[in-house]
């Protein structure tokens, strides 16, 4: 069977298409409208006139955030429990099921019956996460969620990207951290303890500044 | 004799002043004007003192960054012709205003003073003559880069700008048969009659097929989109690689210096130069009869005014072509000059020459 080829022919410019001025007035007339209305708005702007018509489809960003989606994923927090005790019970599923491993949960005996377990070290690293979300899917306690709107990450060194469980608890606090505010069960040990986290004091001070 | 060089020398620095400045202008005008033709604000960023004053300080920072970069000369480059390029670019794009008349004869005591540089009787050909010498800076920069894609987009200028300088004469060989001289102030003179006692005669009106060639041969002789092939920014890279610095932007600052040159000499031919419509030398003279007398120097005054708006007027249509228009093929753009072109021109020679032998006859 031999080969079927389609022949696709260009459309064939008509007379008035050749002639370019009517159409460069017709592209003129395009960017004209644009650029009017634009001087326009901006002009009315400066006056205070009809804010709510925009005359650029840009941000100028770090004056002016873009506005995020609710269901944007953003820097992680973790909830808390009506008394600031964190809701998460160490169960472990968002370490599990983290593709980039980035979460590191040590888990602790929580004095009350009821609740089992309490997250002694809850650590993100910013720097290997990929934002795909599955750990807030994975939480049974909703006790994680990327709803800061937190999109500024930057650091001058990996450690910083580090999230301890103070920042995650508290999305406004940045390293270092002086003392531990958190609630009992929580037994934080900043200064010379067994257990030292991201958190560990000397070493933040070293490398922030 | 010693007040004539006075006199030139100070109309010289006017044009320079106003050329250069418009030039560095158009640097501001092209960002802000394509940013609100794309719906964007444009460079806002650079301040003094905190004032922003809409981005016209990014210019300044342009011209500093340039002046303060390094300029390289590529090692086998040929070192005196790479150097000379640029300057014989921005030279010639400068000469050029020196034949255009910007003012009618201003009258200071019984001095008589042409507001034009040079008052050349042939100023046309003198004006063509510096347009095309334009073109060596441009291949000499391909040729002494010593690198192929430069000599490439050498010689792509060149041929666009030969292909185009013909339709560019043609087309204003109408406009000298029916003005009857080269000479660039009496053909704005001329262009001062009114047809039928209502409608001013500029070379518009009298030509307008001549116009719309003239100005799309300019417009392609300026190297600017859509006819930008010589230069292709972005991706098939132009006569200008090997160079950086403030010898770049000498480059950058020809294309703007040509596209006023276009626009006056579009304003000089076909708008009538400093003409305002019933402006007569003694004052308004309307076609119902009111006249209003005005002295020499305010007459002068508004022709200035007159022409510097038209010439504006040309350099933002110019502007908003370049952010509409895509870039023309290569075989489209030599079908468009030699095909579309001349041939039109030449027709309206022919057109033009036999009307004009028509009602006038034959002297």
């Amino acid at each position: 069977m031999p080969a079927v080829v389609k022949v696709v022919r260009r459309r064939e410019l008509t007379f008035w298409e050749k002639l370019y001025v009517p159409q460069i007035v017709s592209g003129l007339k395009i960017t004209f409208a644009h650029f009017f209305r634009n001087l326009f708005l901006h002009t009315a702007h400066q006056f205070g006139r009809f804010k709510n018509f925009s005359a650029a489809a840009t941000y100028q960003f770090p004056e002016e955030l873009r506005p995020l989606m609710s269901r944007f994923r953003s820097r992680h927090r973790l909830t808390r429990r009506e008394d600031n005790t964190p809701r998460c019970v160490g169960c472990m599923l968002c370490e599990t099921v983290c593709p980039a491993k980035c979460i590191t949960i040590v888990p602790g005996e929580h004095p009350d019956p009821n609740v089992e377990k309490y997250p002694v070290r809850f650590d993100i690293d910013l720097g290997v996460c990929v934002y795909c979300g599955y750990c807030v899917e994975v939480c049974p306690e909703d006790a994680i969620r990327m709803d800061t709107g937190i999109l500024d990450l930057a650091a001058y060194s990996r450690e910083a990207m580090r999230l301890d469980i103070h920042e995650l608890m508290n999305p406004l606090l940045r390293k270092p951290i002086r003392e531990c505010n958190l609630k009992f069960p929580h037994k934080c040990q900043l200064n010379g303890g067994q257990m030292t986290g991201s958190w560990d004091l000397s070493r933040q001070v070293s490398q922030v500044n | 004799m010693i007040e004539v060089v006075i006199i030139k020398f100070v109309l010289a620095s006017i044009v320079f002043f106003a050329a250069l400045n418009l030039a560095g202008f158009h640097t501001w005008v092209e960002r802000k004007q394509s940013a609100l033709i794309q719906d964007r604000i444009g460079a806002n960023r650079a301040d003094i003192f905190g004032f922003r004053a809409l981005g016209m300080f990014h210019g300044l920072a342009d011209v500093l960054k340039m002046f303060t970069k390094e300029d390289i000369v590529p090692a086998n480059a040929d070192k005196a012709l790479h150097n000379l390029a640029p300057f014989f670019s921005v030279f010639f794009a400068l000469m050029t205003f020196a034949g255009i008349p910007f003012g009618d004869r201003l009258i200071i005591g019984d001095r008589v003073i042409e507001l034009q540089v040079a008052h050349i009787d042939a100023a046309l050909l003198y004006i063509f003559a510096m347009l095309s010498l334009g073109v060596y800076g441009v291949i000499l920069a391909g040729f002494a880069s010593r690198n192929n894609y430069a000599l490439l987009g050498g010689l792509r200028a060149t041929a666009q700008m030969i292909s185009y300088e013909i339709a560019l004469g043609v087309s204003l060989l109408g406009v000298i048969v029916v003005y009857g001289t080269i000479d660039l102030a009496e053909i704005v003179r001329a262009q001062g009659q009114l047809i039928g006692g209502w409608i001013p005669k500029w070379g518009i009106i009298t030509q307008p097929i001549a116009f719309f060639v003239f100005v799309t041969a300019a417009l392609a002789e300026t190297k600017r989109v859509p006819f930008d092939l010589p230069e292709g920014e972005s991706e098939i890279i132009g006569y200008f690689v090997e160079y950086s610095g403030m010898k770049f932007g000498m480059f950058f600052l020809t294309d703007f210096l040509e596209t006023i040159v276009v626009a006056s000499l579009a304003t000089t031919l076909f708008f009538g130069g400093w003409q305002v419509p019933y402006l007569m030398p003694d004052g308004f003279h309307f076609p119902w009869g009111a006249t209003w007398l005005v002295p020499n120097w305010v007459y002068v005054l508004l022709g200035v005014a007159s022409f510097s708006m038209k010439v504006l007027t040309f350099c933002f249509v110019f502007m908003q072509l370049r952010w509409t228009l895509p870039r023309f093929r290569y075989d489209q753009l030599m079908s468009l000059g030699w095909k579309g072109l001349f041939p039109i021109s030449v027709a309206n020679v022919v057109v033009t020459a036999i009307l004009v032998i028509y009602f006038d006859g034959v002297h």
